[in-house]
């Protein structure tokens, strides 16, 4: 059994060395995947604040994903194209610079999270579920028929976004810029996991009728984890539009909120590397299980199951020989 | 007669055909403990719920320290100084010992919207925690898991969580339920010396518990307060004998 505290230096370091031992063989598909594992891994630690701490099951958390994904592609294409964003009496030039959009990826996926929390987080359980699961199917259609940004065909961006001082364009150099963004939003789930919020919210999912007799609103502290939750997921969404260079409707999937659930299930709910551990996993069997054959879902679902029925903390309660942090 | 710390007026709660609540007026005095009585189904939830703040009343309103709180809900209650236990242990299962203690602090400072630096480094709230988990005798428990408590243990947790919040009132919903008699004694000893920090309003089904703290007492049947006086005069009540101590207690 591994001690919990050393996972994180474990997993984290493990993703980096298959990153850099596959820059020095030259294996630049390899990288590509590592940062595609960092970038589900970064979504996932955005709906694992929501879900594992809060206990928030958001069926709707690529609604955040897709917002930053079309924040990417919209600003680029503006960019690309020479145009200008027109909103109302405001007129935007496109961007082609990672922070910038970054920015606008994370405001507006707020935002977003605001609305529907102030809207869904009125119920819970399975109603919550289908009102996010609502949520995500209403922008994934706004997506499909909204001509003016590629509609059902998506935006194809042709050269990578741009960031001070790197060449983005490099695999290794982007997948830095993923891996660093992922180690913020994991010291940021630590510290707020610990902090007073994190106790609370924490609480407000085991007795939320004791939270609120010590006079805190559990709804309060719902919305404001749903934000910073959404927040987190918008900024995977726009390096994930990044690595295609491609962004489309797919990206506010209802099976991409689903597959988000999976990582942290996968990982272990709740838990600080959970959802770093499910998306390499998911990676990796997507890789390997998806050569040998089309249908490798249903060997995922196969794994799924058997981390659901016999190993409770998912792989991080495997590996800890703990299903709960306390436990 | 000292002040008035806790009061509902009139208070009338109805579902469909039912009155569960029928024109009750009760009040809790600075010092005192006020024992409300009933047998099942006399309406103790039901104006339990409407006093902490989770139901709504159809008239009548309930004063907190002189202030209507009728359209205030509980967050607003606590907030305000009325500190409740509740009739099934509500706490946080998965949590330590200290950790649903430092909830209650944090509840009573207010200032939950910190992100950053760790709840253990408030040594503010550690203090107010820990002194209220040595009031209640569970100092030494403060690093395990509440699920592995005892029934008791959890009990006296669930007081001391209402005593972190430093409450102008309590209102304890059965906390002997489920206690063995020396565990009963013990609490009793403690909550008859609570009263001169706060006044208690205690639903309380022991009765030795009952007539051994309560200033007064008063007894709910069918929805209405059907008597109230002191331990002496409720024993003697031939309506409260026939309605719940059964005849001949």
């Amino acid at each position: 059994m591994i001690p919990e505290r050393l996972i994180a230096p474990l997993v984290m370091g493990a993703l980096l060395a298959v990153a850099l031992w596959a820059l020095a063989v030259d294996a630049p598909f390899t990288i590509t995947l590592t940062t595609r594992a960092a970038i589900l891994a970064l979504a996932a630690v955005g709906l694992n604040i929501a879900l594992g701490i809060g206990g928030l099951v958001s069926f709707g958390h690529a609604v955040f994903f897709g917002l930053g994904g079309y924040a990417m592609g919209i600003l680029a294409h503006h960019a690309q194209s020479y145009t200008t964003l027109d909103l109302g009496p405001l007129s935007i030039a496109g961007s082609k610079s990672m922070p910038l959009i970054w920015l606008v990826a994370v405001v507006t996926s707020a935002l977003a999270a605001l609305l529907i929390g102030l809207l869904s987080l009125r119920t819970s359980g399975v109603y919550f579920i289908m009102i996010t699961l609502a949520f995500g199917q209403m922008f994934y259609y706004f997506a499909i028929s909204w001509a003016a940004y590629g509609g059902e065909d998506g935006l194809s961006i042709y050269v990578r976004n741009g960031f001070p001082g790197l060449n983005t364009l490099d695999p290794i150099q982007f997948f830095g810029l993923c891996f660093a963004l992922l180690c913020v939003a994991l010291v940021l789930h630590a510290r707020l996991r610990a902090a007073p919020f994190g106790l609370a919210l924490n609480a407000a999912r085991q007795v939320p009728a004791r939270v609120e007799a010590v006079g805190l609103s559990p709804m309060r502290l719902r919305l404001v984890a749903f934000v910073i939750s959404g927040a987190i997921t918008g900024l995977a969404g726009a390096l994930f539009a990044d690595l295609n260079r491609f962004v489309s409707p797919t990206m506010f999937s209802w099976q991409l909120s689903g597959e988000l659930i999976v990582l942290i299930v996968l990982g272990g709910t709740g838990r600080l590397m959970g959802p770093v551990i499910g998306a390499c996993l998911f990676v990796l069997l997507e890789h390997w299980l998806g050569a040998l054959t089309e249908f490798w879902h249903i060997w995922l679902g196969v794994i799924l199951l058997g981390i659901v029925l016999f190993a409770r903390g998912g792989v991080v309660g495997l590996l800890t020989g703990k299903a709960g942090p306390h436990v | 007669m000292s002040e008035i710390v806790l009061a509902t007026c009139n208070l009338v709660k109805r579902f469909g055909a039912l009155t569960a609540t029928d024109d009750v007026s009760i009040e809790l005095r600075a010092g005192e403990i006020h024992a409300l009585i009933g047998p099942n189904g006399a309406g103790k939830s039901t104006l339990i719920a409407q006093i902490s703040g989770g139901l709504r009343p159809d008239a009548g309103r309930v004063m907190l320290l002189g202030r209507d709180v009728t359209g205030a809900g509980t967050v607003e209650r606590a907030r305000a100084g009325l500190a409740r236990t509740f009739q099934i242990s509500a706490l946080a299962m998965e949590d330590s010992v200290f950790e649903n203690v430092l909830l209650g602090a944090l509840g009573a400072s207010g200032r939950p919207w910190r992100f950053w630096s760790p709840v253990s480094a408030d040594a503010e709230l550690e203090a107010r925690a820990m002194e209220a988990l040595a009031r209640v005798g569970l100092a030494d428990e403060r690093d395990r898991r509440t699920a592995e408590l005892s029934h008791g243990q959890r009990r006296q947790l669930e007081v001391a969580v209402a005593l972190t919040l430093g409450p102008r009132a309590f209102l304890m919903d059965e906390p002997m339920a489920g206690l063995g008699a020396d565990g009963s004694r013990r609490l009793t000893g403690f909550l008859d010396g609570l009263r001169a920090e706060a006044p208690i309003l205690l639903v309380e089904h022991d009765m030795d518990a009952v007539f051994a703290l309560a200033d007064r007492i008063s007894v709910l049947a069918s929805g209405r307060v059907i008597a109230s006086g002191t331990v002496a005069e409720i024993r003697a009540d031939r309506a409260v004998r026939a309605a719940y101590l059964g005849e001949g207690a």
